[in-house]
Formats: structure tokens, C-alpha cells, sequence
């Protein structure tokens, strides 16, 4: 019985590392430039389309699409950043939440009308294959899909810490006048902090099309349960958002193993009322 | 009985010492000035008589009763009224409208609050304004509303940060003309941070001044502008 | 109350009076001028101008934004019709059993996110995650029909029976008419009142409020449970026009931003607006599909886009909505 919720446990965990890396580009969206990015989760099933159409014209596994696509959501997000976000950070906040509704609502629909409703996915040869650790067995896409969610991460955290464009964009989020004062071009380090958000959630989907289908109506869900991961983990902290993720991907998992699969998102929002009751600054977040 | 007594109030943000064993008491109907250097922590003394922030230690008292660590909307029922230093006006609403919402605290009634708000206004000269959108206005007159809408509150303790930053010399009389004014006729307690002199030495019965978070002289303004330690925290020591 | 009636008026130019006057005339006759296909959309129209206005207070108000605004509509509807499916009640006294479920509801959600005063990404995201939790809870909820739904017996058309809200559409058309008019006014009173007063001065600046003697807290928290106890009414008129609740719909996001359209593109905080983003959205989205359908194209979702287009065109160009736009062009705006 043991064995059955460790396993449950362990896939929850890998998966929740991929979790993690989606909620990282919201993160980073949030905690530098500020915009609550409502098209997050459509921006995550559009960034699945595109690597299920590589796949089908180019046999792609989407671990190798994800330099393609986070490239492609990269240039994309900037230029949303540019070309239409930019002016409303200085707006009052509710009028760029319900810009960002209407991307939403234009991405999930517009993926509706083009790929239609039903589900979509992406066989790859190892599809079905696991490795076994004693009584432990784990998929080989979940193996992959973590391993590279960490891979990315770590990539991403190193480029904060160690390269100038890095700190410069840390800097625009710590004072964003003391930042221009210095001289940063802020409206350009703000349209590439939000390509790097979307580059984050182009490697994200196509780690997650390795482990479920994509349908449009999905958006929706994974916008509300990046949100959830960040508000869990502390706005504007990365380790808390990966964590987090972490976090909720084993007590979805384990909830689908105790209770009715259905019910594992009742879960999720069960911990945020509770973090939100005792702990609202989330777990690595400071206090507001 | 001082209708104000802050007894010995510090505070710290995060290691940063901004406030250090600060006492001082204001008489009722009294118009005394708070003065320093920039950073010298008038601005979070403010705040925390006004319950923006908690005190890490020390007390204050309003009319008897002790009010630290009252909320912001608690302090402003108990009688105590306060301008902003970087202004917060209601940037939808008419002027009329914002200062509505400060007399509302008096008055239950809307429409009383209205005669209130424009009996205000005209005492700040913003009469003519009062249909404007708050957005509208210049910075002089933004402040000017700020002010009348502390004051349509009903306030027994008025505090102003630095109200007179940026007005001309005409408009600083003017200004000191109307607090005069108020001070007399009902005997509104003012307090006043305020970087312009003309200001000071025009309203001040009384000056506290503060530096580094401490204070470091408290007396008439004639006095106070001679005290050496004043005068060496503003000019530097001098080689005498 | 009645004496306050030309105070609802007061202040308006006589243009607007007018205007006001000709448009209630006119709507007061409808079903007399329009065939039974256009009544219905009528009766939408009022439904998300009615609703709209319930959302309007929270949000053009009193600035929380809430994105999950289905919720209370669905247990408005869930519990009126439970009420009257289960245990015999008509939907009146199943509007009261409503308007406890969502004000409670409110409650909740609004402590939980205000009480550290945390900002509205907070807030509008507990919504979200509030009305999703309830929808997944009646999908398995098979007492009250789970995903399959629950059904209200649909008795003969002809008939009006107002208690168990009974009859023909034009009955319903009456109901929400009566309903918005109330609203409206129910708003404007509320408006010009000192609740209307701290409510827009929590939602211009906060700090500024507190600083002013306003209890923050407790002022959005009045906002919320008033504007979910209104939408209840809303949830309860659906279950007895449509007789049939799918959680996987009446609770859904889409829903959610369905109600909120209207008031955004005709005018947060405006009386009018929610009345007049209602009367041009639904109409345009309606004879959009009606046109695609002539020209052969069955696409689901592209309502959605027109939706979405409209409200991203609004929010960039017209940021403040159509109605305050119109009033000043044609000289409607009330002289404050």
C-alpha cells in the first residue's frame, strides 16, 4: 500500500517540477515587470499546439521542439510586452488584469477555432517505458520532462545571478526608478524579462505535452494553477515558485490517489485557502 | 493635560534605526513645527501617530487616551487628521467629492457633508475648483485639497507634512494666513513638518527638531534657529 | 421611499430625463413591438445588464475585481432550485435561501483575501479558484444532479404564475425588467450615499481612505456580500427561465467573464454602463453568429474571439467604456 503512495508521490514530484518551470515564467513576468499575466495558462496550451505541430511536420520530440518553441514564445512575448503591455504599467492595475483577460480569451478561443476541441497529444517512442528502482517505477517521460524543468531552472537562475542583462533586470525590480535613473532602458528590459517569461512556459509546454494531451480549455486551469503555485510559494520568489510546485504536483498526485482523480484540484485549492489563512506571503515570500 | 504626548517612541526598519526615544507633548490649541535635515525621520514620526506604522517601543496619547498601534481609520475617528507628503489625492473624483469624503467622517449625512466640503474649500481658496476632477489640478492646489480634506474631517489635531513644498512666497502667506486662522477661531491643534522657514517662524510656538532619527532640540523658534547643535546638523560643524 | 423618487432624478439634464423616459417606454411595450425570438434576447440582454449591475458595485465601486462572479450566480440558481425541486418551495422563498448561500460565500472569500489587506490579484485569483472548487463540488454533488445536471419540471406556457415563476417568456421579460429598473435605482441610491462615497475612496487610493477615517475592511467587505446577495437573484431567475443547471457550465469561467463584459466595455462605476454594455454586446454576439450561421460557418469559439476583441479594443482605446463616452457626446451626463 506503502509502495503505491510513494509512487503516486514520486510521479507527483516530477511532474510538479514541470509545474514549477511554468510557474517560474510567471514569476518572473510578475516580479519584475509587474503585469499579473491572465494569459499565462493560454499562453502555455498555444506553446503545446506549436509543439505538436512540429512533431507532426517535423517528427519532433518535444524535448528537442523546446528550443524551437521557447525561441518562437520568446519573440512573441516580447513584442506583446512591447507592443501592448508596456502602456499599462503605469495604468491602474484592474485595467491590465482585463487586458490580459482578453488575451486570454482571444488565444483560447483562437486555438479552438484552429485546432478544434478535442484532445491532442504526442507519441514519442518512449512513451510507455518506465524505469524501475526496487518497487518504485517511474515513466521515462516523467523522468525527462523533470529533468529538464531542472535544467531549464537552473539555466534561468544562473542567467539572474550571473550575467549583466541578469542583474540589470533584477535591478529594474527592485526600483524601477532608481533604475532608470541609472540609465537602464527599463520598456527594453521589461519586453525581455517578459520573453524570458514566455520562453520559460514554451519549454514548459512542451515538457508538459510529454506527460497529458492539450485541449483549448485547459488555458484557463493552468493559468489559475501557475497563479496558485506563485501565491503558494511567495510572489516574486523563483525557489518558491519551483518549490511550490514541487509541492502541489504531490498532493494533486496524492489526492488522485486517495480520493477521486477529479477531486485532485479541490486539493490544490484546499492549500491555497490555507496558505492564504495562515501564511499569506506564501512560503518563501516576504511579507507584504 | 497635553492634548498630544508621544513619550519616547523608536522605530526600526530592518536594522535601520529611524526613530530613537522621540518625546515631545503638544499642548490643545497649540501650533508647534517639526523640523530636520532630509531622512531625519520626521516623515515616520508622522506615520506613526497617524497608525501607518506600529511603534517598536514607546507610547502616544491623544486626549488622554493611548492610541498607539491604533489602524490609520481608527486615529482619524479619535480625531486626528493628516496630509500626505507625496500627495494622495481621489484622482476620479471632483475636488468637491474628495473633500466630501473627508467631512463624512464628521457627519453621517451626505448632504451636511457637502455643505461642510464647500464651507472648507472656500477657506483654502479652492471654491472655485470644486467641480473640477482632482486629476486636473496643479500640484499647489492638489496640495491645497489634500489639506482641506484633512480638515473637513473634524479634526482636533492636525498634521501637516510639508504642505507649503513648492508654493511662492505669496501662497506661503496665504496658506499661513488660513492656518492662523483656523488655530484662532477653533482652536484646531496643528503640528507642522515643514522644510520652509517662512512657514516656521510665521506659525511655530514651539519647534522640536529632529536628526538622525532623535531629537536634539525642542523650544521657541527663537531659540531653537540659534541652538548650536541645530545649527550644526543643518551647516555643518564649522572650524570656529 | 417614494418620496425619495424624484431624487433619483435629480440632477439629470433634461435630455437624459427624456431619453431615460422614451427608452423605459419603449421597453415597457416590447413584447407588444418585437417577435418571440427577439423577446428572448431581450430577456438576455436585461439578464447581463441586471447582473452586471450586481458585479458593477464591487468593481466599479468599490475597485475589487472579481473574475469568479459565476459562483453566485450558480448557487443562487442551485439553491432556488433545490428549494423547489426538493423540498416544494417556490422560488421566492428560494431567492432568500439564495441570497444567504451567496452572501455567506461572499463573506468568506472576501475575509480571506482582505484581511491583510493584500491587493487584488489576491483577491481575483481566491475568486477564481472559489467558483472552480464549487464547480467541481456539484459535479459530484449527485443529491443535486452532478455533471448530469439538475432539471426543473417545465410546465404548460399558458399560464403566468408569478410565485413559482411559471409562464410564458413574457412573464420572465416582465420579472428581470422590473428587476434591472429596481437595480438601478437600488445603485443609484447607494451611489450618492456615504457608502458610495468610501466605496469610490477605497477605490481611488486606500491609503488615502484609511487616512480619512475609512474602515477599509469592513466597507469591501459590505461590497462584496451585497454584490453577491444581488447576484443571487440573478442565478435564481436562470434556473426558473432555462429549468436546467449543468455545474460544468454555471460555474464556469466563461460565465464568469460573460458578466463582467458588459459592465467593463459600457463603463465601470458608471449607473449606465452595465445597462448599456449589456444592450450592445449581446445583440452584436448574437447577430454575429446569426450571420456566420447564413454563411455556413459552425465554428465554436468564435463568439468568444468577438468577445475578446471587443473587450481588448475597449480597454486600449476607450479605457473608462462606451457610456461615458456617449453622455458627454450627447450631453447625458448628470451635472454632480
Amino acid at each position: 500500500m506503502f509502495d503505491l503512495y510513494l509512487n503516486a508521490a514520486l510521479s507527483g514530484a516530477l511532474t510538479g517540477l514541470v509545474y514549477g518551470l511554468m510557474a517560474l515564467g510567471l514569476s518572473v513576468i510578475f516580479g519584475v515587470v509587474r503585469v499579473v499575466n491572465f494569459a499565462h495558462g493560454e499562453m502555455m496550451t498555444g506553446a503545446m499546439y506549436g509543439a505538436i505541430l512540429l512533431a507532426q511536420t517535423f517528427k519532433m520530440d518535444p524535448l528537442v521542439a523546446m528550443l524551437p518553441v521557447a525561441l518562437i514564445m520568446f519573440f512573441l512575448g516580447y513584442w506583446l510586452q512591447r507592443g501592448l503591455i508596456n502602456a499599462f504599467v503605469t495604468r491602474p492595475e484592474h485595467t491590465q488584469f482585463i487586458l490580459l483577460v482578453a488575451v486570454a480569451i482571444i488565444l483560447v478561443n483562437g486555438q479552438l477555432i484552429a485546432f478544434g476541441p478535442n484532445a491532442r497529444n504526442v507519441q514519442v517512442d518512449y512513451a510507455l517505458e518506465s524505469y524501475q528502482f526496487g518497487s518504485i517505477i517511474l515513466d521515462k517521460v516523467r523522468i525527462y520532462a523533470a529533468l529538464a524543468a531542472l535544467a531549464v531552472s537552473a539555466a534561468l537562475f544562473a542567467f539572474f545571478r550571473l550575467t549583466l542583462t541578469g542583474r540589470a533586470i533584477r535591478a529594474c525590480a527592485d526600483n524601477f526608478l532608481g533604475a532608470q535613473v541609472v540609465g537602464l532602458n527599463v520598456k527594453r528590459l521589461y519586453a525581455l524579462t517578459f520573453g524570458i517569461g514566455a520562453a520559460c512556459l514554451g519549454a514548459a509546454g512542451c515538457l508538459m505535452l510529454l506527460l497529458v494531451d492539450v485541449t483549448p480549455v485547459q488555458g484557463p486551469s493552468y493559468t489559475l494553477l501557475a497563479f496558485i503555485i506563485v501565491i503558494v510559494g511567495g510572489m516574486g520568489s523563483l525557489t518558491g515558485a519551483l518549490l511550490s510546485g514541487l509541492l502541489i504536483g504531490v498532493s494533486e498526485a496524492l489526492a488522485g490517489a486517495l480520493f477521486d482523480p477529479s477531486a485532485k484540484s479541490m486539493f490544490t485549492f484546499a492549500l491555497l485557502v490555507l496558505v492564504l489563512l495562515f501564511r499569506p506571503q506564501g512560503l518563501l515570500g516576504r511579507r507584504p | 493635560m497635553a492634548l498630544l504626548e508621544v513619550q519616547s517612541i523608536g522605530k526600526s526598519f530592518r536594522g535601520l534605526r529611524a526613530l530613537h526615544d522621540v518625546s515631545f507633548s503638544i499642548p490643545e490649541g497649540a501650533i508647534h513645527a517639526m523640523i530636520g535635515p532630509n531622512g531625519a525621520g520626521k516623515t515616520t514620526c508622522f506615520n506613526v501617530m497617524a497608525g501607518v506604522y506600529k511603534p517598536d517601543g514607546g507610547s502616544i496619547h491623544f486626549n488622554g487616551r493611548p492610541i498607539t498601534g491604533l489602524r490609520p481609520d481608527q486615529i482619524c475617528r479619535a480625531g486626528i487628521g493628516r496630509t500626505f507628503q507625496v500627495v494622495k489625492p481621489f484622482p476620479g473624483l471632483s475636488v468637491l467629492d474628495n473633500v466630501v469624503v473627508g467631512a463624512l467622517n464628521a457627519t453621517g449625512s451626505v448632504a451636511r457633508a457637502r455643505v461642510e466640503a464647500m464651507r472648507v474649500l472656500a477657506l483654502l481658496h479652492l471654491a472655485d475648483k470644486a467641480k473640477h476632477p482632482a486629476a486636473s489640478l496643479t500640484l499647489p492646489e492638489r496640495k491645497r485639497v489634500e489639506v482641506a480634506r484633512a480638515m473637513a474631517t473634524g479634526p482636533k489635531l492636525l498634521l501637516l507634512d510639508e504642505v507649503m513644498a513648492g508654493l511662492r512666497p505669496t501662497e506661503v502667506d496665504e496658506m499661513v494666513a488660513v492656518f492662523r486662522r483656523v488655530n484662532q477661531e477653533t482652536g484646531l491643534t496643528i503640528l507642522l513638518i515643514e522644510h520652509v522657514m517662512r512657514a516656521v517662524m510665521a506659525l511655530a510656538q514651539r519647534i522640536v527638531v529632529l536628526h538622525y532619527g532623535e531629537k536634539i532640540c525642542e523650544g521657541a523658534p527663537a531659540d531653537v534657529v540659534r541652538d548650536p547643535a541645530v545649527l550644526e546638523c543643518y551647516l555643518g560643524e564649522e572650524a570656529l | 421611499m417614494m418620496a425619495a423618487f424624484p431624487q433619483l432624478f435629480a440632477g439629470l439634464p433634461r435630455r437624459a430625463l427624456i431619453a431615460l423616459g422614451v427608452f423605459f417606454a419603449l421597453l415597457l411595450v416590447a413584447p407588444w413591438l418585437v417577435n418571440a425570438y427577439v423577446l428572448s434576447i431581450l430577456v438576455v440582454v436585461l439578464y447581463f445588464a441586471y447582473a452586471g449591475q450586481a458585479w458593477n458595485i464591487m468593481m466599479g465601486f468599490a475597485g475589487q475585481l472579481s473574475l469568479g462572479h459565476s459562483l453566485y450566480v450558480g448557487l443562487g440558481a442551485y439553491a432556488a432550485a433545490m428549494m423547489f425541486t426538493k423540498f416544494g418551495f417556490n422560488p421566492w422563498v428560494g431567492l432568500l435561501v439564495a441570497v444567504l448561500a451567496t452572501t455567506a460565500m461572499g463573506a468568506i472569500i472576501g475575509f480571506l483575501a482582505f484581511r491583510f489587506g493584500i491587493g487584488g490579484v489576491y483577491f481575483a485569483i481566491l475568486t477564481i479558484a472559489f467558483a472552480e472548487f464549487t464547480r467541481i463540488g456539484f459535479d459530484h454533488w449527485t443529491w443535486l444532479g452532478g455533471s448530469g445536471g439538475l432539471f426543473l419540471p417545465v410546465s404548460n406556457l399558458s399560464s403566468n404564475d408569478l410565485l413559482n415563476l411559471r409562464g410564458a417568456p413574457v412573464m420572465f421579460y416582465y420579472v428581470m425588467l422590473g428587476m434591472c429598473v429596481a437595480a438601478l435605482a437600488f445603485c443609484r441610491v447607494l451611489l450618492a450615499s456615504r457608502l458610495g462615497y468610501y466605496w469610490q475612496a477605497i477605490r481611488e487610493n486606500e491609503e488615502a481612505a484609511a487616512a480619512l477615517g475609512i474602515n477599509v475592511f469592513r466597507y469591501k467587505m459590505i461590497a462584496v456580500m451585497l454584490s453577491a446577495a444581488m447576484t443571487a437573484f440573478a442565478g435564481v431567475f436562470y434556473a426558473f427561465y432555462y429549468n436546467n443547471l449543468f455545474p460544468e457550465q454555471i460555474f464556469s469561467m466563461g460565465r464568469s467573464i460573460e458578466l463582467i463584459l458588459g459592465p467593463i466595455i459600457g463603463g465601470l462605476g458608471t449607473l449606465f454602463g452595465p445597462i448599456v454594455g449589456a444592450f450592445v454586446l449581446t445583440p452584436l454576439a448574437d447577430g454575429l453568429t446569426e450571420v456566420l450561421q447564413w454563411a455556413g460557418v459552425e465554428v465554436p469559439g468564435v463568439k468568444q474571439v468577438f468577445y475578446g476583441f471587443c473587450l481588448l479594443l475597449v480597454v486600449v482605446f476607450l479605457p473608462n467604456g462606451i457610456w461615458p463616452v456617449l453622455a458627454r457626446r450627447f450631453g447625458l451626463a448628470r451635472e454632480n
